[in-house]
């Protein structure tokens, strides 16, 4: 069974954003593999522990996302590839699908695995659109997941509740919140991630495919509407202090 | 000429709200451009739809009839009528189901797509899309450089403007294929509830609710205003509550007009998910809560005094 778990290196949540012209500025930016990407690895490695085959973890890129590829051949992944691309935007979902689409069709993937969505661009587009581009079915926010032999069976969430679906091998999975517990991986593993091979794809083997998306500008967030605190004697008086705020003021209710 | 597709959401059989807001916004960018607005609707007995759209600014309605919802046929619907009536631009409400079928019909186009977008401009006969990145701490504007740019849209964003439009309706049968994920079985008992990531209110409680026997104190707030209930991680970690209600970077991203956060701190995560609400309400016990930064109404108070007291106000109000 060959399994692609898809990497994305993003900041930390905890960063400081600083804004430049056409992207953030790097300077100072600690970077992390996004969360949900995590829940994709370790499935990735849980679907090979019991059905064999191969894990091979994909992140685009410049050469920082290296870091994060030692992390998941660290987690325990059996190969991982760079697709470089330096001047990367991570918001232009269809160039990046394109890629992976392309590396996995010659890959003759089984199974693609990836994120519900990155936290940089919430954009809950990348895994289906190379679903698509492969012409193979999607499990989208999947919380559960059985694979025997080439029959597919998950629960996935779905708007007020959970269905459950089947489909059958090849497919293309986005992960969800509780599909699993992230493994931490081990100093032996980061040791030996450190020596591993990084194999390394240019946009060129990959088809070359255009982009389709022109970054305007960044601009910080909107001001918010400047807050205060309220004061009254008791629970009552800030009920009515509230109350009057969220009609009058805001009249948002 | 720039024409715009508008694709509508229906849960239960009911037009959702976020169908208006991307049919007023689709007006717009077709005023700006000298275009038209279409609508189309997808699902059975949609007709009847056709005059709510009309009145905020749909030139006409194009309706298919379908079952349940399955992410690639609807790919495929969506995809045929775009090949049909091709639009240059389109706009799919940003909710689970555009979320799990737009990625497709983006790649069968060829189009370019931004998805999560909250404002929408025209400028050099292109769209600008706005969309809050790196968690709310950045906004990016981007245009789509495709023929054909699609843009999902993020519910609560875009303002309902009545506008008259013809809204003639007109039945199409395009492709729907087979599906290669058959649906096996739903459960779909959180359904009638108020929709977190669509609501525009949210009620939130996180740690210090203290347990779970204490979410009626929420709900019975909640219900008086028709708004959905939140919850930060730590309250759905400790098992008070299921993930779905989850608020922030590892749940869902929600845009309310108004936002009540009750004993909830404020971690930069939660605010991932929540600090693009419009108007934000802050109860907390600790007056130095992180939460009081982004709040605009704050109360330094005990919950289980300001939220029943809250809530025997507005229903003296509200009736
Ligand atoms: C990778 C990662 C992802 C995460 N994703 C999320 C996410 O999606 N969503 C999320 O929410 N968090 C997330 N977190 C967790 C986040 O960092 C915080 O731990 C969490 O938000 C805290 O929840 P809380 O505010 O309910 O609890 P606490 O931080 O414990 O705060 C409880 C608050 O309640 C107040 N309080 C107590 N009693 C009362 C009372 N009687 N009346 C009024 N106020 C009272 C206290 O003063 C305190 O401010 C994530 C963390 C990590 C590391």
């Amino acid at each position: 069974m060959k399994i692609i778990v898809l990497v994305k290196q993003v900041p930390d949540t905890e960063t400081n954003i600083k804004v430049g012209d056409k992207s953030i500025n790097e300077a100072g930016i600690k970077w992390i593999i996004s969360p949900y990407d995590e829940f994709a690895i370790e499935e990735g490695l849980r679907l090979r522990e019991k059905n064999g085959g191969e894990v091979i973890a994909v992140s685009l890129g410049p050469d920082r996302v290296q870091e994060s590829l030692r992390q998941a051949y660290a987690m325990g992944a059996d190969r991982a590839v760079q697709i470089k691309v330096d001047n990367y935007v991570p918001f232009d979902t269809v160039l990046t699908a394109e890629l992976i689409a392309n590396f996995a069709k010659a890959e003759n993937a089984d199974i693609i695995i990836g994120g519900r969505q990155s936290i940089d661009s919430d954009s809950s587009q990348v895994v289906i659109q190379v679903a698509e581009g492969l012409g193979i079915a999607h499990i989208s926010f999947a919380v559960s997941l059985e694979i025997s032999g080439t029959s597919v069976k998950a629960t996935k969430e779905v708007e007020g509740g959970t269905q459950v679906v089947e489909t059958s091998l090849p497919v293309a999975i986005t992960a969800q919140k509780g599909l699993n517990e992230p493994r931490y991986p081990n100093l032996k593993g980061l040791m030996a991630a450190k020596k591993k091979p990084i194999e390394t794809k240019t946009p060129a083997d990959l088809g070359n495919p255009a982009s389709k998306i022109e970054v305007v500008g960044l601009e910080p967030p909107p001001p918010r509407i400047p807050g205060r605190k309220l004061e009254a004697a008791d629970a009552k008086g800030y009920a009515e202090q509230l109350v009057k705020a969220l009609r009058e003021e805001a009249k948002v209710i | 000429m720039s024409n715009v597709l508008i694709v509508g959401e229906l849960k239960n059989g009911e037009l959702k709200k976020i169908s208006k807001e991307i049919t007023s916004a689709g007006r717009k960018i077709a005023d700006a451009l000298g275009g038209k607005v279409t609508a189309l609707l997808i699902g059975s007995g949609v007709e009847k739809f056709a005059g709510d759209l009309g009145a905020v600014g749909a030139d006409s309605v194009v309706t298919v009839n379908a079952g349940d919802f399955n992410a690639e046929t609807w790919a495929n619907l969506v995809a045929g009528v775009i090949k049909e009536k091709n639009p240059s631009v389109v706009l799919v409400p940003h909710t689970s189901q555009g979320k799990d079928y737009s990625p497709r019909v983006a790649v069968k186009v060829g189009a370019g797509i931004i998805a999560d977008a909250v404002g929408l401009s025209v400028d050099g006969g292109k769209v600008v899309a706005k969309k809050p990145i790196y968690s709310g701490k950045a906004y990016g504007n981007f245009k789509v450089t495709s023929p054909i740019a699609i843009f999902t849209v993020r519910p609560n964003s875009q303002e309902v403007v009545q506008k008259a439009g013809a809204g003639a309706a007109e039945a199409a049968s395009p492709s729907a294929g087979d599906a290669k994920v058959k649906i096996v079985s739903s459960d779909l008992s959180g359904g009638n509830k108020v929709q977190l990531a669509e609501a525009s209110i949210i009620v939130s409680g996180g740690r210090g609710i203290k347990g779970p026997e204490n979410w009626p104190i929420l709900q019975g707030l909640a219900d008086i205003l028709g708004a959905a209930l939140g919850a930060s991680r730590a309250a759905v970690d400790a098992g008070w509550i299921s993930h779905s209600h989850q608020v922030g970077q590892t749940g869902k991203t929600v845009s309310p007009n108004c936002y009540i956060a009750c004993g909830i701190s404020g971690a930069i995560q939660h605010l991932a998910g929540m600090g693009s609400s419009k108007y934000i309400v802050a109860i907390n016990k600790d007056g130095d809560a992180p939460i009081f930064k982004v709040a605009t109404y704050g109360v330094v108070g005990d919950l289980f005094e300001v939220v029943p007291a809250l809530t025997d106000e507005f229903k003296k109000v509200l009736g």
